[in-house]
C-alpha cells in the first residue's frame, strides 16, 4: 500500500515538473512550483520525516512561493515586456535543436541511477546508517538528554555545532539578500519609469496583477497588456 | 488586496492562530514533530500573509524592518552566548549539562535556549528577506 502511495507521489512529482519546465505563464509556473513542494512533503510524510515535510511544506510552498510572487509583480508574470522579448528573441533567432543539453541532462541522470545501484537498500536495520552513532542516539538520548523527541536532542544537543552553523547560514542569507537588494536600490533598473509609480507603489497592486484580473487598471499601459492576456487566453480556448 | 472583504476577514481569524501555533509548534518541539527552525518559519509566515492582504506599511507598524533585521542577529547571538555560557560554566562550548546543577535539567535549558536562538534568527530572517522583495522600487521604506 505503501509503495503505491510512492508510486503515485511521484508520478505526481514528475508530471509537476514537467508543468513547471512546459507552462509559458509565470504565475502558473510558480503556483506548480508550490503544488512541487507540497508534493515532497508529502512524500516525506509517508517515508516518516515528519520534520523535514514541515519545514518543506512551510519554506517551499509558503515563503518561498510568496517570494517569487514578489518578484513576479515586480516583473509581470506573462513574458511580454520588452527586456524580455528582445532576450527571448536573441536566444530563438537560430532555430536548433536542444540534443546537447539532452545529451548531457540523460548522462548525468545515467550516472545518478547508477550511483544508487550502490546504496544499501532503504529501510535494511543492517545500513550503515543504522550502525554508527544511530543506536547510541536511539538508546541513550532518553537518559542523557531527557527529551522524548530524538530528532529535536540530536538537532539541538548531539549536533549543537551543526545547528549553530545551520543557524549562521541562515544569518548569512539575508545578509546577502540585504546586500544585493540595498545596492541595487534607486538605481534605474528593469525600467521601472517605464512601468509607472503605481505597479510598484503598493505590494497588493501587484499582487492582484499578477493574478491578471481584478484589477482597475492604473495606467493605460497596464490596461493594455491586459487585454493582449485576455486575447491571448480567449484563443487557447 | 485590502478592499476584499472575505480574504480581510479569513486572514484576521487565520493570523493569530497562525502565530499561536507557531508557538506551539516551538514549545512542543520536544515531544512532537517541529523546533525552532520549523517555527520561525510558521511564525515568519504568519506576518507576510498578514502582510499580503492589508500591505506592507500597516505590516512594518507591527514589526518594523529594523526589529526583524535586529531578531535575525539575536538569534545567532542567543545560540552562540548559550555556548559561551556553559563555556564560562566550565563546560565545553555548547555542551548544557553544566548549565543546571542536574545535567538533565542542564540540557533541557540549553535546548529550551538554542531553539529560542534557532526560532528568531529564522523569523527575522524570513521576515527581513520578504520586506525586501516587496521593498523593490520602492523608496519610502
Amino acid at each position: 500500500m505503501e509503495i503505491l502511495v510512492d508510486f503515485a507521489l511521484l508520478a505526481l512529482l514528475a508530471v509537476t515538473a514537467m508543468a513547471v519546465v512546459r507552462v509559458t505563464n509565470l504565475f502558473a509556473a510558480v503556483m506548480f512550483a508550490g503544488i512541487y513542494s507540497f508534493l515532497s512533503a508529502c512524500l516525506f510524510t509517508v517515508m516518516d520525516a515528519v520534520d523535514v515535510a514541515f519545514t518543506e511544506a512551510a519554506v517551499g510552498a509558503g515563503i518561498s512561493t510568496v517570494l517569487m510572487l514578489a518578484t513576479l509583480a515586480l516583473v509581470g508574470s506573462k513574458v511580454t515586456t520588452p527586456q524580455f522579448r528582445i532576450t527571448a528573441m536573441s536566444t530563438k533567432v537560430p532555430p536548433r535543436r536542444p540534443i546537447f543539453p539532452l545529451f548531457v541532462v540523460l548522462v548525468t541522470g545515467g550516472i545518478l541511477v547508477y550511483g544508487t545501484l550502490d546504496m544499501p537498500p532503504y529501510g535494511n536495520p543492517d545500513d550503515p546508517v543504522h550502525n554508527h552513532v544511530a543506536p547510541h542516539y536511539l538508546e541513550e538520548s532518553g537518559h542523557e538528554i531527557g527529551v522524548p523527541n530524538v530528532v529535536t536532542s540530536v538537532l539541538a544537543s548531539y549536533r549543537g555545532y551543526d545547528t549553530m552553523g545551520e543557524t549562521t547560514v541562515v544569518f548569512t542569507a539575508a545578509v546577502g539578500v540585504m546586500i544585493l537588494l540595498s545596492s541595487l536600490r534607486g538605481r534605474d533598473t528593469y525600467g521601472q519609469e517605464a512601468w509607472g509609480d503605481e505597479k510598484v507603489q503598493d505590494l497588493d497592486v501587484g499582487f492582484v496583477d499578477a493574478f491578471g484580473e481584478e484589477m482597475d487598471a492604473p495606467s493605460p499601459k497596464v490596461g493594455r497588456r491586459k487585454k493582449r492576456k485576455r486575447r491571448k487566453k480567449g484563443g487557447r480556448g | 488586496m485590502s478592499d476584499q472583504v472575505i480574504l480581510r476577514v479569513a486572514t484576521k481569524i487565520i493570523v493569530p492562530t497562525i502565530l499561536l501555533y507557531a508557538l506551539y509548534v516551538q514549545f512542543h518541539g520536544d515531544f512532537g514533530p517541529g523546533g525552532g527552525f520549523q517555527a520561525g518559519v510558521i511564525f515568519a509566515a504568519g506576518i507576510i500573509l498578514y502582510s499580503l492582504v492589508f500591505g506592507l506599511r500597516r505590516t512594518q507598524k507591527v514589526l518594523p524592518s529594523w526589529v526583524a533585521r535586529l531578531a535575525a542577529s539575536t538569534g545567532v547571538l542567543i545560540y552562540a552566548g548559550t555556548g559561551v555560557v556553559a563555556l564560562l560554566k566550565g563546560g565545553k562550548f555548547l555542551d548544557y549539562s553544566v548549565l543546571a546543577h542536574d545535567p538533565e535539567h542542564g540540557q533541557h535549558l540549553g535546548i529550551l535556549f538554542v531553539e529560542i536562538g534557532v526560532m528568531i534568527t529564522v523569523l527575522g530572517v524570513m521576515i527581513t528577506i520578504f520586506y525586501f522583495f516587496a521593498a523593490r522600487g520602492r523608496e519610502d521604506l
